[in-house]
């Protein structure tokens, strides 16, 4: 069992609080990816969890144990660092090697799961060349080899595949994952690519200044933003954000009428841009195009909804232009309703 | 816009080869000439006569001795001091001005500062006598106990530079990120473990640096020696300066300073070739 409980983690740096109160829990095998903007402590809170870092307060425990206080060594994980951190003075062999070396393995064990990792990540062909000779991508692989040869029982990844092109990150991403699920291992795996995260994780933790905004599947973080951020953070357009007055449980704009909850005066109306369709005669929320951009797959329109721009998702086949105004139907069970003040949903 | 004019680079230069070819080329070139010179023509009597002297095996064998004993304890102790100085979060800048005030204390004040320690009634002599260890002045840096005088002058040379190897290497351990290791520690690797496996091997070039410094002038060994010993214990660099002064004998000294600068340059070499690091190994 390695399941990792982060409790109340702080994280000060002089008087900068880089963390403040972060809790999360992984369950044993479970995959979940940090996501965040740059700069928000996700590479903070993967360091306090390898305990490169000491929390200010807070407490880290790994399948039962405490480890608020113990070495990195002997908290029994493995990790890529951000900037690889790949040994200079050694092969790529003994790069990934080390961590087995290191457990006094056999020497024919050690050639085993080297290669086996090696061959995962496409670098057998590198095994006796030196990591300066490497391109930042090999590198970056070199480094996340060298974690999955220890078959770690946790395992923290850092933006582990930030420096591929796009198509070998596609291929990378879809191994890694099965692997990781096949060996059952924990992972906290540390991105700002919302794809990444989408594709990967079995949950996704949205990260932002320092604070977990919402925690969920990406089904729910992408249907049911839990703040104005998480929204604006994921999806592509994102989601869009209509200030509207809310009397009587009732919300319109132009000859539309949707229900809303009637909490606060100051709402907004999030709506992502796959959610509202043309209405065929005009009628609905109005919308002001501005730019058609044909997409391939779909017509991606930005313009105004009630003066306040908006990115709205179209069949690629729709006949609109530039200038026109539209009518847009919404499915009122599909919309988030944000409170204007406190930028979290209306549950 | 006009081709870069070629002259600059070597006009710029300029100075400091006049500079090169004033002060050190020609005297090594004439050092050189003298040490080979006897009489009206080329003669290696200039040799022979120094390796003839009562004194010149001694003086190499002490030489040698020095460097291989303070040279090694040197490294060993900037090491271990380099380490824990950039472990230390305040007063870091403190330890290390402290550290390396013999620096700027000449090899010849630092002798003399010693012997005030040592000589027979100094404050060595003084301390024991006062705690009742000793009944009178013991001679520590006299000829009968050569071996209490070698361990005064290794103990004199290691306070007075130990600080140059300890600078250079701190200088090559900031160079290091820590990144390295930490991904070693992750991975399970103790502390000793850590500085053997990658700290020591990524210091590599700067302990290169430190130790053709350190070693060439420990060849160079004099004023430390001359304070303590004066010649009960003759060093290669002590024998040119007797042979020059006291004797009077311009050749002989000349051929003890090539012999220095041979010996120098070998050990040079040496370090250079063993020590390398190869360009695809940087980091
Ligand atoms: N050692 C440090 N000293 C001071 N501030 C730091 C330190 N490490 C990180 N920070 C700050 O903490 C914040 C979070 O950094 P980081 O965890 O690296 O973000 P991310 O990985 O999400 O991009 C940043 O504002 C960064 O400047
Ligand atoms: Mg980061």
């Amino acid at each position: 069992m390695a399941d990792i409980v982060i409790d109340r983690v702080v994280k000060e740096f002089g008087t900068f609080r880089a963390l403040q109160e972060v809790s999360l829990t992984v369950n044993d095998g479970e995959f979940v990816a940090l996501l965040g903007p740059s700069g928000c402590g996700k590479t903070t809170l993967l360091r306090i969890i390898a305990g490169l870092e000491t929390q200010t307060s807070g407490r880290i425990v790994i399948g039962g144990q405490d480890v608020s206080n113990l070495a990195p060594r002997k908290r029994g994980l493995a990790m890529v660092f951000q900037n690889y951190a790949v040994f200079p003075h050694m092969t790529v062999f003994e790069n990934v090697a080390f961590g087995l070396r290191m457990q006094k393995a056999q020497q024919t064990e050690v050639k085993r799961k080297v290669e086996r990792a090696a061959a995962l990540l496409h670098i057998e062909s590198y095994l006796d060349r030196y990591p300066a000779k490497l391109s930042g991508g090999q590198r970056q692989r070199v480094a996340v080899a060298r974690a999955l040869a220890v078959e770690p029982a946790v395992l923290l990844m850092d933006e582990p595949l930030s420096n591929l092109d796009a198509l070998l990150r596609l291929e990378m991403r879809t191994e890694l994952k099965a692997v990781l699920r096949e060996a059952g291992t924990t992972t906290i795996y540390v991105t700002h690519d919302q794809t990444e995260a989408m594709g990967l994780a079995d949950r996704i933790a949205v990260m932002y200044g320092g604070k977990i905004d919402q925690i969920g599947s990406p089904l729910e973080i992408y249907a049911t933003p839990a703040t104005r951020f998480v929204g604006g953070f994921i999806g592509s357009p994102p989601m869009n954000f209509i200030k509207v007055q809310c009397s009587q449980g009732t919300a319109r704009i132009g000859d539309a009428a949707l229900p809303c909850p009637a909490t606060s005066k100051d709402i907004e109306l999030g709506l992502r841009g796959e959610d509202a369709s043309l209405s065929p005669d005009g009628s609905g929320i109005p919308f002001d195009i501005r730019v058609v951009e044909p997409m391939g797959s779909h017509l991606l329109l930005t313009g105004s909804i009630d003066g306040q721009s908006a990115r709205i998702v179209a069949p690629p086949i729709a006949k609109v232009n530039a200038g026109q105004r539209v009518g847009l139907t919404v499915d009122p069970t599909r919309v988030t309703w944000i409170d204007s003040i406190t930028g979290r949903a209306i549950a | 816009m006009p081709a870069r004019t070629s002259w600059i680079p070597y006009a710029l230069i300029a100075p400091s080869v006049v500079f090169l070819g004033a002060l050190f080329l020609v005297p090594l070139v004439q050092t050189i000439w003298l040490s080979f010179s006897a009489g009206d023509g080329f003669s290696l009597e200039n040799y022979q006569r120094m390796a003839g002297d009562l004194n010149f095996s001694l003086a190499v064998r002490n030489t040698f001795l020095l460097t291989l004993v303070v040279v090694p304890l040197q490294v060993v102790l900037a090491l271990a001091m380099a380490t824990m100085v950039t472990k230390l979060d305040k007063g870091r800048d403190l330890v290390l001005w402290v550290l390396t005030i013999p620096l700027g204390i000449s090899d010849l004040a630092a002798g003399l500062a010693w012997l005030a320690l040592l000589q027979n009634t100094g404050y060595l002599n003084s301390a024991l006598y006062a705690l009742g260890l000793i009944q009178g002045p013991v001679g520590w840096l006299s000829q009968e106990t050569p071996w209490a005088l070698f361990f005064a002058i290794v103990l004199a040379e290691l306070w007075r530079a130990t600080a140059i190897v300890l600078v250079i290497l701190i200088a090559g351990l900031q160079l290091i990120p820590k990144e390295f290791s930490e991904a070693a520690e992750i991975f399970g690797a103790k502390p000793w473990t850590r500085f053997m496996r990658i700290t020591l091997p990524l210091l590599k070039p700067s302990l290169q640096s430190a130790l053709i410094l350190r070693t060439v002038l420990a060849f160079e060994v004099f004023a430390v020696v001359y304070a303590l010993g004066g010649r009960n214990f003759p060093v290669l660099a002590g024998e040119a300066y007797v042979w020059q002064n006291d004797n009077q004998n311009y050749g002989v000294a000349a051929a003890y300073a090539v012999l220095i600068m041979a010996i120098s340059l070998a050990a040079t070499a040496v370090y250079l070739r063993v020590l390398r690091t190869r360009p695809e190994q940087l980091p």
